[in-house]
Parts: structure tokens; C-alpha cells; sequence
């Protein structure tokens, strides 16, 4: 039992690991920031399957870029632009957009698992894509990535208010006249390269749970159009740094301690919302019948 | 001076394919009329509305709001919707909601300014609804949801509101308030109404024209011109009979009454529910 315990966690030479890792901790704060913000919207229009529709065609692109020796992320972004464009032209109806969703997995993880194995380098490298790599992020990668969740943090931020009305009232926002199709493809496409940036560090498998547990965490506890992102943000950020330094101390992938973090921070919201709801209830909160 | 129509269709035609939904349809709408568009379902009406808004052309003739023709996004019209209620975590308060009749047109954060905040409060009392504004949205019953939903309509004045079957799913004493509440801006605002709705009667009282749809034609009058029972049997080619019962009307023999609905088959046209 000492033995699994320690194998999880040692923290001699902490301090010399953390220097190795630090792109790993930017590209990883970086990440949740990212994935809290798109989560939020995620959840609103119930594209939480998609998102694992479109990781596994980017793990498809990712392992074709490194068997033929391109750039990976490159790779990855190609793959899930591709899938968030076919889903988002052809799965407009949440029935439609699951079948598509479900058709195109299986196809991404079986085409890149063919390109893996057909890859000739370390084994090591191949399971990173699908279940996260942690010492990989070298300086030309973080810079690629910083540049994708640039633009996905301003493309949000430019989307914003459009997006919500698009998303809580399509019909009402199309009156208005909102461009609610170019809306939804604009979205897609942020969603892809979020994706694409997630699945270089947490790995394809283990998407969601930076781009749709925080946020569906912060959704039980607020309603509050502004703390919903900044919880999101806030967990998202505490799932990814935490898992990486709880990692670095047993050698271990980090995405185990990431999606546990995660998850562990739903489960209180979960509880905490519950309980609130509980009280509420009996509370006695003055309602005028409309 | 005549005074302008808020909304006029001229010989408007809406065909899909060679099925013709409507044929050479005149209708002027004045500054505070309220039209009551009925029919059963596949009849057009909600395509009418489409037109309205821009986002449907007509197979021939013209439709205009306030002299010009119609366009995407116009101002001058407010939209109420069917009562669908919201996903709990929705990350929106009523408020919020409301704040989207506004500025939801415009890119970028949703940033509150206070004379944004103002204009959201006075809508909000306006519609009755002050005490449920920071509520989160998904937590309001439909009713609530519907009064917010018309206070996001109104929160722009327009000049023309248009309401597609904003009763629906609805209870008796909700769908009565939510009518009251539209009927009651209409006067204040002189908001020109159409009203879609497969079931007059919570809208009776209100009503100063129907425009029925039914097997190709139309009918425009007012209630007691349109829902009578040799009019409706002319229109279905069928006997219908129109049944006048404290206040209410029974509209039986309809081919509409008799599952030919689609999504909202438990309604029964004019019935009682």
C-alpha cells in the first residue's frame, strides 16, 4: 500500500521537475481558461458529445501529422476543424447531431489508432494523443497553442452576447436578425480549435473533462451570466495546474489527476447546488403567479 | 392624412412546390389593431410570420411594415415566441433575458451600463415581473418565462409585435394572463399585434380582426364575420359548425379536430382544454 502511494506521489526534487514542466503549466493554464470559457457555451446548445466527436477526429489528424512528419498540433487543428464543420453544417438538429457524432468517432479513433500503429517512433509519444503527454510541450508547440486559444478567448469575447441570445432563443434571435447559422459555424470552428488545443495536453479520451465538467460544475451553483464563466474558469484552472504538479511528483500522466480534480469539484457543486435547491424550496420565496 | 398601415400585404401569395398555402392575401394592419391568425397547422401561418420577418419570400406580391419593404432584423418588430422552457443552468436571469430585446443584436461582452439597467427595470415592472428579475431563468414557471418573453419583445417599442402561439403549453390561468398582459401593451404602446394561435378563445376579447387560414383560402374579419359556421364549412368543404358557449367558441367537424395536427395534436382547434 506505502508503495502505491508512493508511486503516486514523491516529492523529492519537486523543485527540479517543475522547472521541466513549466510549458506544461502555461499550456495547461492556458487550456482551462480556454475550456472554461467554451464549456459554458458548450453546455447551452448540448454540444458536450460533439466535443468528444470532434477530439477523436483531431487525435486522428494529430497521430497522421506524426506519422508523416508535420507539424502535430497543425495536424490535430485539420482533424477537428474538419469534424466541428461537418457537425456543425449537418447536425443543426441535436437527433441529427448525435447519429453524425457517433458515426464520425469511431471512424477518428480507428484511423488514428491505423496511423499510430504504423508510426514508427516511441511508443511513448502514440498514447500521449490519446491520454495526455505532459514533458511534450516544447516552445515552437507552446507558442501554437498560446496563438489558437488567443484567438478562441477574443472570438468568444467578440461572439459573446449574440451567441448566448443565439443559444437560450434561436427563433427570437433570428427575428432580431442575428446571422444564427454563421453564429453556430463561428462557434464551431472555436470548438475545434479548442479541441484541437486540449487534446496536445490532456489527450483525446479526456476532453470533456476540461471543456465540459467545470462548466457543468459552475452551472449547479450560479446562474449569474458573469460567475458562470469565472467559476468555469476558476475549476477548469484548478483541475489542470493541480493535476499537473500532483503529477509531476510520481512521474504519472497527468490526465488521472486532472479529470479526478474535475470531476471532485462537480460532485460538491453538485451537493452544494442540491442543497440550496432543497432549502429554497421550503423557503419561502415570494412569487407573483404570472 | 390616411394613416399608415403598420403592416400591409399586398396580393401575397406563399406557395411550397405546387402547393399554395395562400393566394392573393390583402391585409392592412393599423397602429394598435390586434389580429388573431387561425387555422389548422400546415396552413401557413407561422410561414406568414416568416414573411414578416424577412426570412421567408414570397412566392408573389408584397409585404411591407411602415411603408417599406420587409427586411432581416427590423426594430419596428417585437417576437414572441412558443413557451419552451429553458434548460436548468441556464447561466441567465431574467433580467438578462430581457436585456436581449435591448442590445442582443450587438457583438461583444454583455457589458450592463446603468442606463441599460434602468430601461431592463422599468420593462421588468412593466410586465409585473420585478419580483423575479435576478431569478435564474430556468427556475420560473412558463408563465413567468412567457411574461418575461413578452417584456424582451416590447423591451425595443415596436410598432408591430408578432406572437407565434405564445399560449401554448400554457395553463387556463396563465394563458389568460400572458393574453391580458399582451392585449394591455398593445393599448399603452398602440402596438399593432398578430397574434398566431390555434386557439382563440383566451384572446377573444381582445381581438378586433381573424384572419382564418384553411384549405387554400382565407378568411379576414371580424370574429363574429369569420367563425361562423357556413364561412368555416365553405372553407374545410366540409360541415363545420361553430358553437358560441359562454363567451367561448366550439369549433366541431373541423378535419384540423380530427388528428390531422402534428406536434400539437392534443389541442383541439377552438376546443375546450
Amino acid at each position: 500500500m506505502d508503495d502505491f502511494w508512493g508511486t503516486l506521489f514523491r516529492f523529492e526534487n519537486y523543485g527540479e521537475l517543475l522547472v521541466l514542466v513549466q510549458n506544461s503549466i502555461y499550456a495547461g493554464a492556458l487550456l482551462a481558461v480556454v475550456g472554461g470559457l467554451i464549456g459554458v457555451f458548450i453546455m447551452q446548445r448540448d454540444m458536450q458529445f460533439a466535443v468528444h466527436g470532434i477530439s477523436e477526429l483531431s487525435f486522428a489528424g494529430a497521430s497522421a501529422a506524426l506519422l508523416f512528419g508535420i507539424n502535430v498540433v497543425l495536424g490535430s487543428l485539420i482533424g477537428s476543424l474538419i469534424a466541428a464543420l461537418i457537425i456543425g453544417v449537418l447536425g443543426v438538429r441535436a437527433k441529427d447531431r448525435n447519429s453524425i457524432v457517433a458515426v464520425l468517432m469511431p471512424f477518428g479513433l480507428g484511423l488514428g489508432i491505423l496511423f499510430l500503429a504504423l508510426y514508427p517512433g516511441r511508443s511513448a509519444n502514440k498514447f500521449g494523443l490519446l491520454t495526455g503527454q505532459i514533458v511534450s510541450v516544447d516552445n515552437e508547440q507552446l507558442g501554437l497553442l498560446i496563438t489558437i486559444s488567443v484567438i478562441v478567448v477574443l472570438g468568444l469575447t467578440v461572439l459573446w452576447r449574440p451567441l448566448s441570445f443565439a443559444s437560450v432563443d434561436a427563433d427570437v434571435a433570428r427575428a432580431r436578425g442575428l446571422p444564427v447559422a454563421g453564429i453556430s459555424i463561428a462557434f464551431m470552428i472555436l470548438l475545434a480549435l479548442a479541441a484541437a488545443v486540449a487534446i496536445q495536453i490532456i489527450g483525446a479520451l479526456l476532453v470533456l473533462a476540461l471543456l465540459v465538467t467545470p462548466a457543468a460544475a459552475a452551472m449547479r451553483v450560479t446562474a449569474s451570466p458573469f460567475l458562470t464563466p469565472l467559476l468555469s474558469v476558476l475549476f477548469a484552472t484548478v483541475s489542470m495546474v493541480g493535476g499537473i504538479l500532483l503529477s509531476i511528483a510520481g512521474a504519472l500522466p497527468i490526465s488521472p489527476f486532472v479529470t479526478t480534480i474535475s470531476f471532485l469539484i462537480y460532485v460538491i457543486c453538485r451537493i452544494i447546488g442540491w442543497r440550496r435547491d432543497s432549502t429554497r424550496v421550503s423557503g419561502a420565496r415570494v412569487r407573483i403567479s404570472a | 392624412m390616411i394613416e399608415q398601415s403598420v403592416l400591409s400585404l399586398r396580393s401575397a401569395t406563399l406557395s411550397f412546390g405546387d402547393r399554395p398555402l395562400w393566394r392573393g392575401l390583402n391585409l392592412e394592419l393599423k397602429a394598435g389593431e390586434f389580429l388573431a391568425v387561425l387555422g389548422p397547422n400546415g396552413t401557413g401561418k407561422t410561414s406568414m410570420l416568416k414573411a414578416i420577418l424577412g426570412q421567408q419570400a414570397l412566392t408573389s406580391g408584397a409585404v411591407e411594415i411602415l411603408g417599406s419593404p420587409v427586411r432581416r432584423g427590423n426594430r419596428d418588430i417585437g417576437y414572441i415566441p412558443q413557451q419552451k422552457l429553458l434548460d436548468h443552468g441556464t447561466p441567465l436571469r431574467a433580467r438578462d433575458l430581457v436585456a436581449f430585446g435591448i442590445d442582443g443584436h450587438r457583438w461583444g461582452l454583455p457589458i450592463s451600463t446603468p442606463t441599460l439597467r434602468r430601461r431592463v427595470d422599468a420593462v421588468l415592472e412593466s410586465v409585473g415581473a420585478t419580483d423575479y428579475a435576478s431569478a435564474p431563468v430556468a427556475t420560473l414557471s412558463g408563465g413567468e418565462q412567457q411574461r418575461i418573453r413578452v417584456g424582451q419583445a416590447i423591451a425595443g417599442n415596436p410598432k408591430l409585435l408578432l406572437c407565434d402561439e405564445p399560449l401554448l403549453s400554457l395553463d387556463l390561468q396563465h394563458q389568460r394572463a400572458v393574453s391580458e398582459l399582451i392585449d394591455e401593451k398593445r393599448r399603452e404602446l398602440d402596438t399593432a399585434v398578430v397574434f398566431v394561435t390555434h386557439d382563440v378563445n383566451p384572446i377573444l376579447g381582445m381581438v378586433d380582426r381573424v384572419l382564418y387560414l384553411a384549405g387554400g383560402q382565407f378568411r379576414v374579419g371580424t370574429p363574429d364575420e369569420v367563425l361562423r359556421s357556413d364561412v368555416l364549412s365553405y372553407m374545410y368543404d366540409t360541415p363545420v359548425e361553430v358553437i358560441h358557449n359562454r363567451g367561448r367558441i366550439i369549433v366541431i367537424g373541423a378535419p384540423d379536430g380530427h388528428g390531422a395536427h402534428g406536434h400539437d395534436a392534443h389541442h383541439v382547434e377552438g376546443g375546450e382544454h
